[in-house]
């Protein structure tokens, strides 16, 4: 057991979960105001992984990572769009047309990239690093928390921005009542399919966002299926934390450790089959959904199209 | 037939007015060529049985649906009511039958829904507006409270509240008395006069006649989407609630009558000189903590015999029924049908017998909503023959049967395949009634059988029930209302905690002996 604990090793490790983290928090926070507005949004998987292709192609034709971030956002929205059409406004099943999205989009992208690159997988160069006064000399800590890229602290600040949406602002209120009761909000004047439309494209924002950071960031290259499961991840953590963004930051921080344990241990020499490492997020996400699944009440319109004065 | 015209109404123009507007509906007319005004400073009622097309009407009016033909004035000017916004903006709030507040946002929270989404809430200038109203109106509310932890009368006046916060003109109130206690309709019935008295208007639907004399300045009277009588607020106010309340029964039901509701007691003969067809001895069940159980219940019912059992809600009567028809299991005592034990048998078997059960959940336990009338109506005989052979269903037979009780019950809908769930309550009961009673039914549970359903269905179902005695069959009719049941029993056991405290002999004296059992005397 070889410098498991040694400093080199825990940073990597805290280092290696951060960057894990950016994608699922991106994703939970996103995932979280859809479902807050009574959309299930399953398509989130299938808005990351064009976020990460379309990010990726930005970044790499134009060099520049945040022309890349902007344009997987607007891949996200782009995908989110067609979700919003189909469930929101035609009120069609969330679930099949969700499933049907994240396949679609797998596909999509796994056939561009193939034509574009053929087997050749280029790389982005390594992104900037925006180290925090001070803090990024502290030892262990500095190197793992402190010296990220920019959008990494963006990310942390969105929580507590998502925070006060909820809890202080109309659009905050007219979202929740959207989720638990959407016919009261309409009698308001409010319009449902706008509110929650306006829920699913931000969704679609904040998931192609987090796959550009996974794709271009945190692997600095693009294959097919780089997601990988991280918009399903996004949607646990979104059903775990219940509309608290704080706690979806908590849950990204523990399953970015459980995959940042697969690099990490490598890392420190400890032969374990990647396979099993690869298999602890998801171990993770079953035994959070036991301690914690059993007292969390969802918004009561969840999944259910709004149609008015429908008996 | 209008009874008044223009000449009796007050200056000015009205605020909303509607003109021969239609709606449709897939299989039905629900507003069929309506004419509607609503003024200034009166209380309009609109009175009409489940089905007038009441919602329809208020559907339209707060731009939840569009009318098909006709139109809508406001202030004189044709209008296209197109959303709920529009409505509002219009000066018409609604407060709907079913409460229309966020149960997970507090009450300050659901006044401030419905600002342009890029305002921040502005719960202080709310408190300062609540405060005014409701202390002008003697009203009080809890800004802080969760909508979900409040009582219905305290949700309808936080909706009342938001309608005047919008300073809105019309306030249309939606069976707002079907959920709220006789104090509660007092209070409501007061505050409605001090919002006319404020100049508002007030539309109130309900479908209780004694509400509607009450409380009304102008009545309307709807019935299967027509308008079929009007009586304008100089009349109105000149007639006695008794002459009101016949009017409008004659309105609604095309005859005059002091009190729809009283039917004469047919009494069945030589009631003792039969066997019992039900024998329940010492009938035993533990109580539990949200149910009161039963304890040493003991009582025979004879062939053609309607026993009532009396008492106030929740004595018991549910856990017998359920204990009777063997959906609960029971911990001491002896069932007997027709002299043979039925206690240890399953719910199937008794009804194979000929024991049957309407419950009083008639939507929950008594149907399943989504199923089509046919499958409601064959719903405790699926897999037999001859509508399933070998598993398979028999489309052709189960809609020839569907058809033939839907018109021996006068079950009024679309068709054998309309899911029932849309029908009306009455329709409902009456489909399961031909369910339960067809096919070699001897003893009849009823447990709140007229409970929620409007006049004419309630009337129709009682007038079943004295028919299904008169046939030879016996009748178990548990019942909260005692005029139902002095109206149709032979003899009324009445229930308190579980036992019941002693049967009454319907009679002369019956309506004071059972009262004196329900307060806890001795008959």
């Amino acid at each position: 057991m070889t410098g498991l604990f040694s400093e080199i090793f825990l940073s990597a490790l805290l280092f290696g979960a951060v960057t894990a983290a950016v994608p699922l928090l991106l994703a939970g926070l996103g995932e979280q105001m859809s479902e807050k507005a009574g959309v299930l949004n399953i398509g989130i998987e299938g808005m990351m992984i064009a976020g990460a292709y379309v990010g990726f192609l930005a970044a790499f034709s134009s060099e520049s990572l945040w022309l890349g971030f902007l344009c997987g956002a607007l891949a996200g929205i782009a995908v989110a769009a067609i979700m919003a059409l189909l469930c929101v406004r035609l009120g069609l099943n969330q679930i099949v047309i969700g499933i049907g999205l994240t396949l679609g989009m797998e596909g999509l992208t796994a056939l561009l990239h193939h034509v574009q690159f053929s087997r050749t997988y280029p790389r982005l160069p390594a992104a900037d690093i925006t180290p925090i006064p001070l803090l990024a000399d502290i030892p262990v800590i500095g190197k793992a928390f402190f010296q990220h890229n920019l959008l990494v602290y963006l990310a942390v600040l969105l929580v507590f921005v998502m925070g006060y949406i909820y809890r202080r602002t109309q659009f905050g209120l007219n979202l929740q009542a959207a989720g638990d009761k959407p016919a009261a909000l309409d009698i308001t004047g409010v319009d449902v399919v706008t509110t929650r439309t306006a829920a699913v494209l931000t969704t679609g924002a904040l998931a192609g966002l987090g796959g550009a950071y996974l794709a271009n960031v945190g692997a600095g290259i693009f294959v097919p299926f780089v997601t990988n499961g991280a918009g399903f991840l996004g949607i646990v953590l979104a059903m775990l934390a219940r509309g608290r963004p704080l706690w979806v930051l908590f849950g990204a921080l523990l399953f970015g450790v459980s995959l940042s344990l697969t690099t990490a241990l490598q890392v420190a020499g400890i032969n374990i089959p990647t396979d099993i490492i690869q298999m602890i997020p998801f171990l993770a996400v079953m035994v959070m959904l036991v301690v914690f699944g059993r007292r969390s009440s969802l918004p009561a319109a969840l999944g259910l199209p709004y149609v008015r004065g429908a008996r | 037939m209008t009874t008044e015209t223009f000449t009796a109404e007050p200056a000015g123009i009205p605020i909303v007015s509607l003109e021969g507007v239609t709606k449709r509906f897939p299989g039905v007319v629900a507003n069929d060529d309506v004419d509607l005004q609503i003024w200034p400073g009166e209380v309009h009622v609109l009175l009409g049985e489940n089905g007038a097309g009441k919602s329809t009407l208020i559907g339209l009016l707060s731009g939840l649906q569009q009318p098909d033909e006709g139109r809508i004035l406001v202030d004189g000017k044709p209008t296209v009511i197109a959303s709920p916004r529009q409505a509002l903006s219009l000066g018409i709030s609604t407060v709907f039958q079913h409460t229309m507040l966020v149960p997970t946002l507090t009450v300050a929270e659901n006044l401030l829904l419905g600002a342009r989404w890029w305002r921040r809430p502005d719960k202080e200038s709310l408190r300062a507006s609540v405060d005014e109203i409701s202390r002008s109106l003697g009203i009080t509310v809890s800004l802080d409270a969760y909508a979900s932890e409040l009582s219905l009368g305290e949700q309808q006046h936080v909706e009342i509240l938001r309608a005047l916060i919008r300073h809105s003109r019309v306030l249309i109130l939606d069976e707002s008395t079907s959920m709220l206690s006789p104090s509660g309709i007092e209070e409501l019935g007061t505050l409605m006069r001090q919002l006319v008295e404020r100049g508002m208007a007030v539309v109130f639907i309900t479908h209780k006649l004694r509400e509607a004399a009450s409380f009304g300045d102008r009545i309307s009277v709807l019935k299967l989407g027509r308008k079929v009588g009007e009586i304008a607020p100089d009349r109105f106010s000149r007639l006695d609630e008794d002459t009101l309340i016949s009017e409008f029964v004659e309105m609604m039901f095309g005859k005059r009558s002091g009190d729809p509701e009283d039917v004469p007691r047919v009494p069945h003969p030589d009631l003792e000189r039969k066997a019992p067809v039900l024998a329940v001895r010492g009938l035993g069940v533990t109580p539990t903590a949200v149910a009161p159980g039963l304890a040493d219940v003991s009582f025979e019912l004879r062939p053609g015999e309607i026993l009532g059992i009396a008492g106030i809600d929740g004595n018991g009567q549910k856990q017998l029924a359920d204990a009777l028809a063997g959906q609960a299991p029971i911990d001491s005592g002896t069932i007997e049908l027709d002299g043979r034990p039925v206690e240890g048998t399953p719910v199937h078997a008794r009804r194979d017998a000929g024991l049957r059960y309407l419950t009083d959940d008639r939507l929950g336990e008594g149907t399943v909503g989504s199923f089509p009338v046919s499958i409601n109506l064959l719903l405790k005989q699926i897999g037999d023959a001859p509508f399933w052979r070998r598993g398979i269903e028999q489309r052709a037979e189960i809609d020839r049967r569907a058809i033939q009780l839907m018109t021996d019950y006068d079950v009024r809908a679309p068709g054998p395949h309309t899911p029932i769930g849309r029908l009306s309550g009455g329709n409902i009961q009456k489909v399961v009634l031909a369910r339960e009673l067809s096919d070699g039914a001897k003893v009849v549970i009823f447990n709140k059988p007229t409970y929620g359903l409007d006049l004419a269905n309630t009337l129709a179902t009682r007038k079943r029930i004295g028919d299904i005695a008169v046939g030879g069959k016996s009748v178990l009719l548990i019942s909260t209302d005692l005029d139902e049941l002095l109206g149709l029993c032979d003899r009324i056991a009445v229930m308190s905690r579980g036992r019941i405290v002693g049967i009454v002999q319907n009679g002369d004296t019956a309506r004071t002996d059972v009262g004196r059992l329900m307060g806890g005397l001795a008959a």
